[in-house]
């Protein structure tokens, strides 16, 4: 490692990444700490981000709900920002533990692009369009042109993760994951579920059971239709299953060292089909 | 050999010289500077025997690439206790407790407990176990060190 730069603003980091756009950019460390340690990855030129206030900022409008890159887990654990992404907060609540979430980011959860990011199928859910900047300019792109691989990105040399932007729809949203205890848990399965009252769409993204991060938009289709919208907008038991069976069918898990590809298919459905009930209960109507 | 730096370190401007910018600080501490009250196990954020604050946060110095902590204040476990002329209270309610077998992971468990204190003075069991959730400890069964973490609670509000 020859260069270690610490940006304190977002154009010390641009300007960095400008005079060597093959450099790796480290935010919370959590991932590329460890590589770093095991002697995995040494790279030659480290651009330091966890300073850089214009990255560090979120906002709350009525619509929408804007993260910068680097946002910690902790804080998107912490009202306000919890009251207005609740998934997220969730998706957060779940990361490793204390330390981890201190220093883990939204912008470093999306740049590893592991399957297993927790944060992801909840920005996936959230229609949320993440936003780099790079020699080029800005680009938006959504979540799915974004991650286009098993940890890899669309991201161009040189550019950066700024921000993500999504939608605050009207309605309950929840995050589930399945992992062998509460903290230090890498997803074996992870879902998140967004009702949206105003667009009577429920929309079903899946973690750690894919390549990618898929949308259930066929099941999500089908179920928007059985749920009694006008009245309390309950959803039966029966509709409640067939749905969790409906979004597994939309996973592609395979067996690894965490899990099996028949335990995700299971889990998948379990947790669609209570996302669902919670999400949609009277008490969650009248959230809404 | 890159240029030296320097870390702020417990309140002591530290300068680290002949070092590889691919040092985490958990390595720049024991091995630079030291201080190895702050122990290397895991090296991969799962143990939290390397936590200490940067900036009054908790923080596995494991993941923390050493030079990028220039300019911010770092406080271990040697930081905590009152100098020469004892130990914190902390400190002291693991003692007292019996929270402490092996000892590897004390010294992490010690900077977590600090650091929920000061942001929660009367924590449930619920919160404790939450706050030390990435803390492990393979000799005590916790036990002991959740009764610690009451007696210290209990102390430190009994302060003036």
């Amino acid at each position: 490692m020859s260069d270690v730069v610490v940006a304190r603003s977002l154009d010390e980091a641009q300007g960095a990444l400008a005079d060597h756009p093959g450099a790796t950019v480290l935010a919370g460390g959590t991932d590329l700490m460890v590589e770093i340690n095991r002697g995995l990855r040494r790279p030659s030129h480290v651009v330091g981000v966890a300073q850089v206030p214009e990255l560090r900022q979120w906002s709350i409008a009525d619509d929408r709900v804007i993260v910068g890159g680097g946002v910690t887990y902790t804080e998107m654990m912490t009202t306000p920002l919890a009251d207005a992404a609740p998934a997220l907060a969730q998706a957060a609540r779940t990361v490793g533990s204390p330390p981890i979430r201190n220093a883990g980011t939204l912008g470093g959860n999306l740049g590893t692009a592991s399957p297993a990011g927790d944060t992801l199928p909840v920005l996936a859910a959230l229609n949320a369009k993440i936003v780099v900047v790079g020699p080029d300019g800005e680009r938006r792109m959504a979540l799915d042109d974004f991650v286009v691989g098993v940890k890899r990105t669309s991201l161009r040399p040189g550019e950066l993760i700024v921000r993500a932007e999504m939608d605050r729809p009207a309605g309950r949203q929840e995050f589930l994951k399945i992992g062998p205890r509460n903290a230090m848990v890498i997803s074996m399965a992870g879902l998140a579920l967004v009702a949206d009252h105003d667009a009577r769409a429920v929309r079903c993204a899946l973690g750690a059971v894919a390549a990618g991060i898929p949308r259930a938009r066929v099941a999500e289709a089908w179920v928007a239709e059985r749920i009694d919208w006008d009245n309390g907008a309950g959803v039966d038991d029966e509709v409640a299953a067939e749905f969790g069976q409906r979004v597994a069918a939309a996973s592609s898990p395979i067996d690894d060292h965490r899990s099996t590809a028949a335990y995700r298919r299971h889990a998948v459905a379990v947790l669609a089909t209570r996302a669902l009930k919670r999400a949609f209960t009277e008490e969650g109507a009248a959230d809404a | 050999m890159p240029d030296p730096y320097s870390l702020r370190v417990n309140g002591v401007d530290c300068e680290v010289a002949d070092s590889d910018l691919a040092e985490s600080l958990l390595f720049v501490l024991r091995e630079r500077l030291g201080l190895t009250g702050t122990k290397n196990a895991c090296t991969e954020g799962e143990c939290s025997s390397c936590a200490v604050l940067i900036d009054g946060v908790l923080t596995c110095s494991c993941l923390v690439l050493a030079a990028t902590a220039a300019g911010q204040e770092v406080t271990t476990v040697e930081g905590l206790s009152n100098g020469r002329d004892g130990l914190s209270v902390v400190q002291e309610a693991f003692v007292d407790e019996g929270a402490v077998q092996c000892g590897f992971c004390t010294p992490g468990l010690i900077v977590a407990v600090h650091d929920l204190l000061e942001a929660n003075a009367d924590p449930s069991d619920g919160d404790v176990r939450e706050a030390l959730s990435g803390n492990l400890c393979r000799c005590t069964g916790y036990g002991r060190i959740l009764a610690a973490v009451n007696t210290a609670a209990e102390a430190k509000r009994s302060q003036p």
